[in-house]
């Protein structure tokens, strides 16, 4: 569990109806991976914060994330939609999601591997290698190395 | 150039660093060295305060208040959402790169705060205010630069009759219709009346910008919608630019109100784009037409009653009160009212007051002007370069050049340029000068009566009023850096006299 994602935190075809379903199914796969410990609670911590301001972003993306008690290391999981899903940006929906869990009172340490993922996030090969990753293994292993964890 | 950035989201792991890694890399694109301070989950490293102090300009990608901001203060400033970090990197960097390119020399030099100090001065009420107004002043001043010359030299090249030339109206017992469409304004008036034209447009402007880009300091983007109309309603109901001030301020207030408003997730998408603009607009238009607009024309009405009851009895106390009437808002509604006496009492052929009115309209930009040269230190860079405009402005009785001062420190200013006003307004009126001019100032000495006392009084009005601004600024101390003001380049300031005379 050293690294920030594997490939069961990997859904390729994510579930496109909304944000709410989306998010749903990654907090899901992140629970039976046992880094989250309550699925609702999780998912009620990234509403309130999708509520604050839409986590959607132009290029594609939507990160759904959340400070939150209910989660017990630094993660992420990982989805890609072919459909697109709305995350509210204003460019058009989402087809890279990462739902990004945070411990409520993780040492600094660990929250700079999520750091180092948002800032890859940017990065536009970053996001083409992703869109391109043919299955599960080869993104969580791109994302693991790129991360550096 | 040398940029710093600090960003900042409300949880802390994803858009800080987002927006971090984006103008990092948008500035390294364009040429630029940047470090960004991350205020986010995993710690905040401040930056060295000696990398800001070399830093040429900063950006704020912040949705959350940054902290310890005072460490940035003085310096051009961009501010954006976090999110626009992220979407618009290169955008904000070019912005930077211009504010940074457009500040006074000076103010990319500026001492850092040192870090010890940065605790105790986070920023109180005051200190924002104060940046919230400078940085409305420092947008306005290339408007009283540009406009306030262009009426001047229009008056200096084309006589005191240029602007009832343009205008309409009675000047010298010759009556002129106006120009009702400007693009015959070459050919009626010529340069001087195309140069009248153009600096009165640019002047009309004045109060909105002021007013508009106080609320942006407030409240982003969002506030200039509201803050310019409220400047613009501040001039149709004759506000002037204290009124345009409240209103940017309550512009402001109210965008930051709504932007907390939790609104359902339906609403989200238009909040900013429809709702926000719409309704702060609304209530802010309304405000000022109905709470404010309504009491100043009734008290209009009044002072105007209670000047006509006065006159006739004692004329230098008459000249202070008019004087001081000139300088209380200068382009507002007691400026107007004082104003317009005095032309009425030009048209019935009492030239006295006309030149006391006169003399106490030219005297707060030159008063403004003569103390931002004794002594320097007491006035940010910004109202040293406004001051070296306003001594032209002032000759040429725009009184307006004075607004950039009392806009950005009002209760140091408008007291002490009101006492020289008044001065000036009482000995013009013992001296018994006249005018025959009802604008020109100085360009018109030719049609003023006793004009060696009149410069007297004129004087004596501006030493008084820089006196008192000295010694009002002497007890609050030098001023440091000028907080956060969204640098432009200074120029100058104008006047009043245009809102007060052209109607």
């Amino acid at each position: 569990m050293s690294t920030i994602i594997t490939p069961e935190l990997v859904d390729l075809d994510l579930p496109s109806a909304d944000r709410a379903a989306a998010t749903r199914a990654l907090a899901q796969r992140l629970a039976d991976a046992g880094r989250v410990t309550d699925v609702e609670g999780f998912l009620a911590d990234v509403a309130a914060r999708e509520e604050q301001m839409p986590t959607g972003l132009e290029g594609g993306i939507g990160i759904p994330h959340a400070r939150s008690p209910h989660v017990a290391v630094p993660t992420l999981a990982f989805g890609r939609s072919a459909a697109g899903v709305d995350f509210g940006a204003s460019d058009g929906p989402a087809h890279l999601v990462f739902l990004i869990a945070a411990p409520a009172s993780g040492d600094a340490d660990h929250m700079t591997i999520l750091a180092t993922l948002a800032r890859r996030l940017v990065h536009a090969s970053f996001r083409e290698t992703l869109l391109a990753a043919e299955d599960p293994e080869v993104a969580a292993a791109f994302i693991t190395q790129e991360v550096g964890s | 150039m040398r940029l710093v950035a600090v960003t900042s989201c409300p949880t802390g792991i994803a858009h800080t660093y987002m927006a971090a890694e984006a103008l990092s890399e948008a500035a390294k694109a364009a040429g630029h060295e940047m470090e960004v301070e991350t205020q986010g989950a995993a710690g905040a490293t401040p930056l060295d305060p000696a990398v800001i102090a070399a830093a040429d300009a900063v950006v704020f990608a912040a949705d959350v208040e940054v902290r310890d901001r005072d460490r940035f203060a003085g310096k051009p400033l961009v501010t954006a959402g976090v999110k626009d970090g992220i979407n618009r990197a290169p955008e904000l960097i070019a912005q930077a790169v211009q504010q940074a390119e457009a500040a006074p020399s000076g103010s990319t030099a500026t001492e850092p705060v040192p870090a010890a100090a940065t605790t105790e001065q986070h920023a109180g009420f005051g200190t924002q205010l104060r940046g919230w107004l400078m940085t409305g002043v420092s947008y306005m001043i290339p408007f009283v630069a540009a406009g306030g010359i262009l009426i001047a030299l229009a008056f200096v090249i084309g006589g005191a009759e240029i602007s009832t030339k343009v205008d309409g109206g009675v000047f010298e017992g010759t009556e002129y219709p106006g120009i009702p469409n400007l693009s015959d304004v070459l050919g009626e008036a010529g340069v001087a009346g195309l140069m009248y034209a153009i600096g009165s447009t640019a002047f009309s402007m004045l109060v909105p910008i002021l007013a508009g880009f106080i609320a942006y300091a407030m409240a982003d983007r969002l506030g200039l919608v509201p803050g310019i109309v409220a400047g613009l309603l501040a001039v149709e109901i004759g506000a002037g630019f204290l009124g345009g001030l409240a209103g940017g301020l309550l512009a402001g207030a109210v965008v930051l109100a709504m932007k907390r408003v939790n609104v359902p997730r339906a609403l989200e998408g238009i909040t900013p784009i429809v709702l926000i603009p719409l309704l702060s607009t609304l209530i802010v238009g309304a405000v000022m037409i109905v709470v404010i607009g309504e009491p100043i024309a009734s008290a209009q009405t009044a002072l105007t009653d209670w000047l006509d009851g006065l006159s006739g009895t004692n004329s230098v106390l008459l000249g202070l009160l008019l004087g001081a009437m000139m300088a209380v808002d200068m382009g507002g509604p007691v400026n107007k009212v004082a104003y317009t006496f005095g032309l009425a009492s030009l048209a019935s052929g009492e030239l006295t007051i006309m030149a006391a009115v006169m003399a106490a309209g030219m005297t707060p930009p030159l008063a403004c002007a003569l103390a931002t040269v004794l002594r320097p230190k007491l006035f940010t860079d910004v109202e040293r370069k406004a001051g070296e405009t306003a001594w032209l402005l002032g000759a040429s009785f725009i009184t307006e050049g004075a607004i950039p001062f009392a806009a950005a420190d009002p209760a140091r200013v408008i007291p002490p340029l009101v006492a020289g006003s008044a001065t000036a307004g009482g000995l013009s009126m013992a001296f018994g000068a006249t005018s025959r001019a009802p604008h020109g100032g100085i360009w018109v000495v030719g049609v003023i009566g006793s004009p060696l006392l009149y410069i007297v009084a004129i004087l004596a009005g501006v030493a008084v009023g820089t006196v008192g601004i000295l010694a009002l600024k002497a007890q609050r101390g030098p001023v440091e850096a000028d907080p956060e003001v969204a640098a432009v380049e200074p120029a100058a300031a104008p006047v009043a006299h245009r809102a007060a005379a052209a109607h």
